[in-house]
């Protein structure tokens, strides 16, 4: 299964994803990354303490996008689903 | 209400800017997250799903409209415009960035108000009666107790570093609306036969993984003595509660494993030798903080009566008031229920409308109740009906106080890292079903349903007369059905009906449970609880799993 990773800014708390060079707020943009690699490129990551919560998270690809197996991590990536008006028109509540 | 003395805000002043030290060493990294996260912790700071989340402690749930103003500032300018009041009578706001950190800290500690001991293996904000002071029940107010139980416990050294967290309630009736039972230490104001003011002490109550009901370990310990027999519990706790597994460090735990016969020998021994060292507070002390706690300058002439012909109106001072000691008064609870809202939930705007109101009608106070509600704790009868017509432009006059539609929620999967499941749209949707129609809820009755998105419990499950827990299945999102709890004076804890449901399932049963009732209640007068009593699980189980 393919796997992303993600984080929590460490001034703002939100939740990013790692697009191979950078972070960016949108999972869309995420890089997927070879499972074999993950725990190199956190520990890799983990001294500049700038991300918190680093984490890879399992997806599947769904028409170029991502889509995370656990409702835990589609929650995170696009928000509270109760709050439909915090969420990107491109990615809504009802997609959790 | 409670005004902050020197000492008060000195020592608010010193940990704020201790913490904001401690953020600015961080955002420099000159610290690890390793070394940050214990104390953002301990000043109520923590990383949820989708941002930091701040909890900030409201004392024994009791606000003056400047503090609420300040709350729907902090929300404006610092979150998202909302906020949400919990099951321990705090806000939490859930979308709190650490580099504006400090500057919130400020705000909060300018209308004397903080976010430390809201997390922690400490003495968290001790919970009080929503009805403090205008109960006609009560002995005498309790708050006075509660607040120098926050003044013992506010950063004592012995207590800051306990097994787990700790958490008190302190009440003063009979009736109990602050789930004493359900505490660490529960404390019930009384008289004894002499006229005297003392406390029956609870221990070792809790939800959570393994939720026990406390037990009494005194009929009545003087007031002048309850600070130093406190003392004597959280020492017992502190030198013998478990560190070595989380699961088992409650203090319900280690009175379970000694024994209520043996833990209360060991809390008197305790207290015996506490003696010598006078740590009760002065009889001055008493006087001073009682005296901050006076009845609010009553109106003798207020009439009794009610104009309820507008039957709208009359419905939500039917459901959403409460019974006052004063002639011509009555207390208010404001739903935050309203339909198809989160449990909990205020807009900034709806936080200063109540602050306005509160300073209009109701002698500037307002409380937070463990139910997700607000309370006006003195408002004249006259002047219901004003306050009714601007609550309910606001969306604040929902008339369901105990019903069905009065859903305690936790944040749940939405907001928490540590859920299973999600717990607000459950709510939503049970409360779908009877939200358009008061008279059928008003028929139902009393029913209250408690949800928690995980063991933890903070949606109060093992209370509800109908509980629900989220658990994980296989990587979904399933749940539990409890029946037959209660947090009030008749405690129960609810117990698991049979296999879960997924989310629609689960909406289903609680639909079947209430048909059920209906059928088999012995007249509108046998709340659901007292028909489960009575009845037993087996015929609600036959109705859930048809
Ligand atoms: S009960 Fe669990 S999911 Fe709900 S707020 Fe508490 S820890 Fe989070």
């Amino acid at each position: 299964m393919p796997h992303i990773l993600t984080g929590n800014r460490l001034e703002t708390g939100d939740v990013l994803w790692w697009d191979g060079s950078d972070w960016t707020l949108h999972i869309r943009e995420a890089a997927l990354i070879e499972p074999a690699a993950i725990e190199a490129l956190i520990a890799e990551m983990k001294p500049a303490e700038r991300i918190n919560d680093l984490a890879a998270v399992e997806v599947t690809v769904e028409g170029g996008s991502y889509r995370p197996t656990t409702t835990r991590e589609r929650v995170r990536a696009i928000g509270p689903s109760v709050r439909p008006d915090f969420a990107l028109p491109s990615l809504p509540v009802d997609t959790i | 209400m409670y005004r902050y003395d020197k000492i008060d805000q000195a020592i608010v002043d010193a940990r704020v800017a201790e913490f904001k030290d401690q953020v600015a060493r961080r955002l420099n990294n000159e610290i690890t997250e390793d070394q940050f996260k214990p104390l953002r912790l301990m000043n109520g700071l923590y990383l949820q799903l989708h941002a930091y989340m701040l909890r900030v402690a409201i004392p024994y749930g009791t606000l003056s409209g400047t503090q609420m103003r300040m709350l729907a500032h902090i929300a404006r300018k610092y979150d998202r415009d909302y906020g949400h009041f919990t099951t321990r009578q705090n806000i939490q706001y859930n979308w709190i960035k650490l580099e504006q950190f400090s500057d919130l800290l400020d705000d909060l500690s300018k209308v004397e108000m903080h976010a430390f001991q809201t997390s922690g293996n400490c003495i968290r904000n001790i919970s009080s009666d929503q009805f403090a002071g205008a109960a006609a029940d009560e002995v005498a107010d309790p708050r006075p107790y509660a607040e120098l139980l926050r003044q013992w416990s506010t950063l004592h050294p012995e207590f800051s570093f306990l097994p787990r967290k700790f958490k008190i309630a302190v009440i003063a009736s009979e009736a109990d609306r602050a789930a004493i039972q359900l505490h660490d230490i529960g404390l019930q104001l009384r008289k004894n036969d002499a006229g005297d003011l003392g406390f029956r002490v609870w221990v070792g109550g809790g939800m959570g993984r393994t939720p026990v009901l406390a037990k009494v370990i005194r009929e009545f310990i003087p007031v002048s003595q309850f600070l130093s027999y406190s003392e004597a519990i959280l020492r017992v706790y502190n030198r013998y509660g478990r560190r070595d597994n989380i699961y088992k460090a409650r203090i319900k735990i280690l009175v379970n494993e000694l024994g209520i016969e043996e833990f209360t020998r060991q809390v008197e021994d305790e207290w015996a030798l506490l003696q010598p060292l006078a740590l009760d507070a002065p009889q001055s002390e008493y006087d001073r903080i009682i005296a901050q706690f006076p009845d609010p300058a009553f109106d003798p002439a207020a009439p009794d009566s009610i104009d309820v012909s507008n039957p709208e109106f009359g419905a939500w001072v039917d459901q959403n008031t409460h019974f006052h000691k004063q002639r011509g008064y009555a207390s208010v609870t404001i739903s935050l229920k309203p339909p198809g809202g989160i449990p909990g939930d205020a807009s900034s705007a709806q936080m200063d409308i109540i602050a306005d109101l509160a300073e209009r009608y109701a002698h500037d106070e307002i409380r937070v109740t463990h139910s997700q509600n607000l309370v006006l704790a003195h408002v004249r009868k006259v002047d219901l009906h004003a306050l009714w017509t601007v609550l309910r432009a606001a969306g604040l006059a929902t008339a369901n106080l105990d019903l069905v539609t009065d859903i305690i929620a936790c944040p749940g999967m939405d907001y928490c890292t540590l859920a299973n499941a999600r717990s607000i749209p459950i709510a939503q949707k049970i409360a779908a079903k009877f939200e358009n129609d008061g008279a059928a809820q008003r028929d139902i009755g009393e029913l209250k349903i408690k949800i928690s998105g995980c063991i933890n419990g903070c949606g109060h499950h093992h209370a509800g007369h109908i509980g629900i827990l989220g658990v994980d299945k296989k990587g979904e999102e399933a749940y539990q059905l409890l029946l037959g709890g209660s947090g009030a004076e008749d405690a129960s804890l609810a117990k698991i009906l049979g296999p879960g449901f997924d989310e629609n399932g689960i909406v289903d049963a609680v639909d079947r449970l209430i048909g059920f009732y209906k059928s088999a209640r012995t007249g509108p007068d046998e709340r659901f609880l007292d028909a489960y009593r009575r009845l037993g699980p087996a015929p609600f189980k036959d109705a859930v799993y048809v």
